[in-house]
């Protein structure tokens, strides 16, 4: 047997040793992971890393590390986006510096690559690290299968940036409408590593779905009925229901595409009988809820944090908790909306466009719920707060533009133009990322046990804020002269000086994140005087700043017992009005923590990888070794181990001292 | 290609829906986003003078109210889309003087082929159109999604092989506009502008009958050898239709969709799959 | 307004309600849960190849429809199969509840005999189709029909691969607590693969025929 029908379609072509960006990008990429793993091995920190990270099954671990990944992902999404505003601000009556068949790579990967793996694990990031401590509770419902499902959604990001060095990634936009993406006019094997990792990755988020939903609905610590529960669960509830009933969608129309692409089956294929237009209407029916699935998260956390920096209870939380899931119903009857230009006749569109409008009117009351939190309150301008203003002002204007192109005429002349790109990014920065910040920087302290610093964070705010508006404004004015989005190069004069200025805007965004990683450096260097010894750096009103920061593996010592809402500023109340006594300690048992994930995603890969270049056998090894993975993961004895009730008691006490000072500040308020 | 500079009226009547949902809505945005800014800025920690009401969380008269702002907003703006989709439906028939002309037209692999069925004409990435009369397109794609669009003239509507869609459009000023795929359709999508040229009546009918004698002619064989397979072309050739059934036979698949790319080597290198082996 | 009256009725809803809850579930109630969660978006999946095959169902690219190539007996004696296979894991979870080893091995092999025929007559039923020339590439319906009842097809293959696991769990280990919530999972999947195909029975096979 030769090599090359071992390796299936891989050989050394598929190296672009002839393109020098991809290869330069990987190969900065290969040396920063080589680097981290030289040292992390010389330092000694391999057998840490194995066992505290890699093997954790701590909801609080598992959070930190999808953050990580998402702020890592970010990186990558945002060099795609500063090559694509450079390319589109040079290549009037020319080239520019980016041939096609690279351009269409990266904007292919960079929608790709910013929804899926950094907005989407960012959210998901911060709900695992925060659920549980607001519910009271000590884990998550599937410790185990929390991993599983971050070690799968790394994969899907390991896979997509692999395709930069070996073979190339899709060409045909972050959806791959077919046929295009059909084998006919996408022979290569850019649309597979799309859908394999997509394939891959869902599962991972549906894992996490379940996973949330579960612990949501039927593990909440005593007295934490539905109506107490913090907005930020509701919202988590919410989304993870969409994920639910969504995410299958996702994965079975990629199937019928990779049936397609592989077996010669006929779906979307324009012969044989194949529709098209099921696809669209599939993949949107996926896709419309899953913009909610990133955006409700993000209202969740602008709910927590503007209520805690208003010094005030979140107002209406009735109508939020209704707008919330009124939400959630009503994004699974809008897809039509995204191709209205389909021509579907007019009492389907204005049917379909008025669905969308409706949805403004849950959005419009939670904006106004912000504000009235605001109104008599105390409000404290830390950078989380930053974010959530900067975050209202900046999601109405979104807002507005988004049910503009829900009028089917005005849609017409917008669709697909870089007024819908503008409008898209303006809800999706300005509302999912903006709120993924303002909670990063919420829940740094009680993820870490120190505070990030505020100048630095102050500032990567007005860069971000600056910086989005002079990058997207012009697009809305360069949509308004006919722009088409996806354009490699241009002639049209008057679309120049506008793209020319967006591309100043990308250049103070990446200002902005290069403050962040000043931020996050400075803060490690001078954790000391930053750090957080009380568990309650803001004056918080839920029960995640009821213990210590960063919390015991076991985050409560004694369940709470809660009698309200916002039941940490009744603890708050309650302990000041009647001083507190010493619970009666018991052991706990907690999950062991378990290779399984990080053993799973490794076959994962394997198999994903294999499955891409067509190479058969390692696609039978990957399946055999997750599946014995598996087996082995169910055979073992012990899932659990105990902590003693005097180690409790000790971390526990240690955590009430520390913080009975701040009880006694906070009754001179 | 400025959609706020229409020059016909579905365009027309596009725009001024656009402007007048972009008005309804700032009549509510604009007080919101100064609302924004003063409770913010009048409820600052550091204004004493500011009254504080820690446990104030729920107003019913409020909340009625910040139910209804929105909710009538809506009923007003859908009201605005039920109508203005049904009054400018891309299928509705547009108004005119003089004959409705019918063009047939093709999106390929990259570049867009209008034939004439009734003037026995066709033209590669221009067309020509009377000024005042209606205008009849029927559209379908020998290959990929692409979504037909001239921006002066108003909606746009997408090309699918197999299918055929239809637009009802008139432009309304004599002169030179462009338009362009609005949907992204491979490696030289950004090069499927085409020109639309709009000249008075008497004129179109001579550059009908010019055309008619012209020595390109287009059926079906023309038609698969130099315009199915992928490419930008140079210029903008017209033809005689010789095939008056080759629109149909495109559209129902007679003539088989585009091949796609060819397996050149040094696209085999670039991708990383060898297709020529 | 006071403290105390805010958290009796903190919704104004105009009645003092007691609301009690709790503390976490069991173990047991939160995995059966979950499971059923995962069951519910793995129907959701299901029914995208559902409508797949509803708006593809005329798409035959002038080759043959349901009504030339559907066997009904055939289909019966696979309806029988699966039944009866729920029957049995109905009859295991049973020996389970009462942890008797002998009668969970011998309906847990039943169930999985029972699986496996009604694998081989699918099986049977695609050979001969693609060897008749209506395989799954010859048009639109029959790549909808195949991928439809052999997605159904490949979990009940995964079930059985899940199946035999349980067995040698249950054999090495005994009627443990997490064994046991493993094998309540199990039977929620064999008893949802049931409903699942008594739609792709009226559905594809019925509705098919009929077309």
């Amino acid at each position: 047997m030769s090599g090359r029908t071992m390796l299936g379609k891989l050989t050394w072509s598929a190296i672009p040793f002839d393109q020098p960006i991809p290869l330069l990008a990987g190969a900065v990429v290969l040396v920063v992971i080589l680097a981290v793993l030289v040292w992390v091995v010389v330092a000694g920190h391999l057998p840490d890393l194995w066992r505290e990270w890699i093997t954790s099954v701590d909801h609080k671990r598992i959070g930190v590390m999808y953050t990580l990944l998402a702020c890592v992902m970010l990186l990558r999404g945002f060099s795609d986006a500063i090559m694509m505003r450079a390319q589109q601000a040079v290549a009037f009556h020319s080239n520019g510096f980016l041939p096609p068949e690279h351009y269409n790579q990266i904007f292919s990967a960079h929608g790709t690559i910013m929804i899926f793996f950094v907005a989407m694990p960012f959210v998901i990031g911060l709900m695992n690290l925060v659920v549980p401590l607001q519910l009271g509770v000590r884990d998550v419902a599937f410790p185990t299968l929390n991993s599983v499902g971050f070690w799968l959604t790394a994969t899907g990001a390991l896979l997509v940036n692999i395709s930069l060095v070996i073979g190339e990634f899709a060409r045909t936009g972050w959806l791959p409408y077919p046929p295009l993406s059909e084998l006919t006019y996408s022979p290569g094997v850019g649309v597979d590593y799309y859908l394999w990792s997509l394939e891959i990755s869902g599962v991972g988020t549906l894992v996490a779905g379940i996973n949330l939903v579960t612990t949501v609905l039927k593990i909440r610590t005593k007295g934490m009925s539905y109506m107490r529960m913090p907005m930020f669960c509701w919202t988590t509830l919410a989304s993870n229901l969409l994920i639910i009933a969504a995410f299958p969608i996702l994965t079975a129309t990629l199937a019928m595409l990779i049936l397609d692409r592989y077996l010669g089956f006929h779906f979307f294929t324009n012969d044989g009988g194949g529709n098209v237009m099921m696809f669209m209407n599939l993949i949107w029916a996926w896709g419309h809820p899953e913009v909610y699935i990133l955006v409700l998260p993000a209202f969740g956390i602008y709910s927590e944090v503007v209520s805690t920096f208003s010094g005030k209870p979140l107002f209406g939380y009735r109508s939020m908790v209704l707008a919330t899931m009124a939400i959630c119903v009503i994004s699974f009857m809008v897809w039509l909306h995204h191709f209205f230009t389909m021509g579907a006749g007019p009492d389907v569109n204005a049917i379909f466009g008025i669905a969308s409008m409706i949805i403004a009117v849950p959005t419009g009351v939670k904006i106004y719920n912000w504000l009235f939190t605001m109104f008599a309150g105390r409000i404290r301008f830390s950078t989380p707060m930053m974010w959530s203003i900067g975050f209202m002002v900046t999601f109405i204007i979104g807002g507005l533009t988004g049910v503009l192109v829900a009028v089917p005429p005005a849609d017409f002349l917008l669709h697909n133009s870089l007024f819908l790109v503008a409008h898209f990014h303006n809800v999706i920065i300005g509302g999912v990322l903006f709120g993924a910040f303002a909670g990063y920087t919420y829940w740094f302290p009680k993820a870490f046990g120190f505070r990030l610093h505020e100048g630095w964070g102050i500032a990567s705010f007005w860069f971000w804020l600056i910086g989005f508006y002079v990058a997207f404004m012009p697009l809305y004015a360069v949509g308004f002269l006919g722009m088409t989005r996806r354009m490699q190069h241009f002639d049209v004069a008057e679309w120049r000086p506008w793209l020319a200025i967006a591309s100043i805007g990308a250049g103070l965004v990446l200002v902005g994140i290069l403050c962040q990683i000043a931020q996050l450096v400075v803060s490690i260097r001078r954790r000391a005087e930053l750090r957080d010894v009380t568990g309650d750096p803001w004056d918080g009103r839920s029960l995640e700043w009821a213990t210590a920061s960063p919390p015991p593996v076991f985050n409560f010592a004694i369940l709470p017992d809660v009698t309200g809402e916002d039941a940490y500023w009744a603890m708050k109340r309650r302990a000041r009005d009647e001083g507190e006594h010493e619970p009666a300690y018991g052991p706990i048992d907690m999950p062991r923590n378990s290779p399984t994930g990080f053993v799973c995603a490794f076959f994962a890969t394997v198999m994903g990888f294999a499955l891409i270049w067509h190479i058969w056998w390692m696609v039978g090894l990957g399946l055999l070794g997750a599946f014995a993975t598996f087996v082995v993961f169910a055979w073992r004895d012990h899932d659990e181990y105990e902590i003693p009730a005097d180690e409790v008691a000790r971390l526990d006490r240690a955590n009430l001292q520390a913080r009975r000072n701040l009880v006694t500040a906070a009754g001179s308020i | 290609m400025n959609i706020l500079d229409p020059q016909g009226p579905v365009a027309a009547a596009d725009k001024t829906i656009l402007i007048d949902s972009i008005a309804i809505m700032l009549a509510i945005v604009l007080p919101t986003i100064a609302a924004i800014f003063a409770f913010a800025f009048y409820f600052r920690q550091s204004n004493t003078r500011a009254f504080y009401w820690p446990d104030w969380e729920y107003s019913g008269r409020l909340e009625l109210v910040v139910w209804s702002i929105p909710a009538l907003t809506i009923i007003l703006l859908g009201g605005v889309a039920w109508i203005g989709s049904h009054q400018l439906d891309p299928a509705k028939p547009v108004a005119g003087t003089g004959e409705t002309v019918t063009i047939d037209v093709v999106s390929l692999d990259w570049k867009w082929l209008f034939i004439y069925p009734d003037q026995r004409i066709a033209t590669l990435n221009s067309v020509t159109v009377p000024v005042g009369a209606p205008l009849h397109f029927q559209l379908t794609s020998a290959s990929v999604m692409n979504v037909f669009f001239i921006p002066q003239l108003g909606s746009m509507i997408y090309t699918m092989n197999g299918m055929v869609t239809r637009l009802e459009l008139r432009a309304d000023e004599v002169g030179n506009y462009q338009g362009l795929s609005a949907h992204f359709s491979g490696d030289g999508f950004p090069d499927m502008l085409f020109d639309v040229h709009v000249v008075s009546q008497p004129e179109f009918a001579s550059f009908a009958s010019d055309t008619v004698k012209s020595d390109r002619a287009l059926n079906g064989d023309s038609y698969r050898n130099e315009l199915l397979p992928q490419s930008v072309p140079k210029n903008k050739p017209a033809y005689r239709l010789d095939d008056p059934e080759l629109f149909g036979e495109i559209a129902s698949q007679r003539i088989p969709p585009g091949p796609g790319p060819e397996p050149a080597p040094q696209e085999a290198a670039n991708v990383g799959t060898n297709h020529a082996r | 307004m006071s403290l105390a009256v805010a958290q009796d009725d903190p919704h104004h809803l105009g009645v003092l309600a007691k609301v009690g809850h709790e503390g976490p579930a069991s173990k047991r109630i939160v995995t059966g849960y979950g499971f059923w969660i995962f069951l519910l978006s793995d129907m959701v999946m299901f029914s995208c190849f559902f409508a797949a095959y509803a708006v593809l169902l005329g798409q035959t690219a002038g080759g043959p429809g349901g009504a030339e190539l559907f066997n009904l007996n055939n289909v019966a004696v696979e309806t029988a199969c699966l039944l009866l296979s729920s029957f049995a894991c109905g009859m295991a979870s049973i020996a389970a509840e009462v942890r008797s080893h002998l009668w969970f091995q011998v309906a847990m092999a039943v169930t999985c005999v029972l699986g496996l025929a009604f694998l081989a007559i699918e099986f049977h039923e695609f050979a001969d189709l693609v060897a008749r020339g209506a395989g799954p590439s010859r048009s639109a319906f029959l790549s909808a029909f195949f991928t439809l009842v052999g997605c159904h097809g490949g979990h009940v293959s995964a079930g059985i691969l899940w199946l035999l696991t349980m067995m040698a769990q249950v054999y090495a280990k005994g009627f443990r607590a997490d064994i046991q919530r493993r094998f309540l999972c199990f039977a929620l999947f064999w008893h949802a693969l049931d409903i699942i195909w008594v739609a792709v029975f009226s559905v594809v096979y019925l509705l098919g025929s009929a077309a």
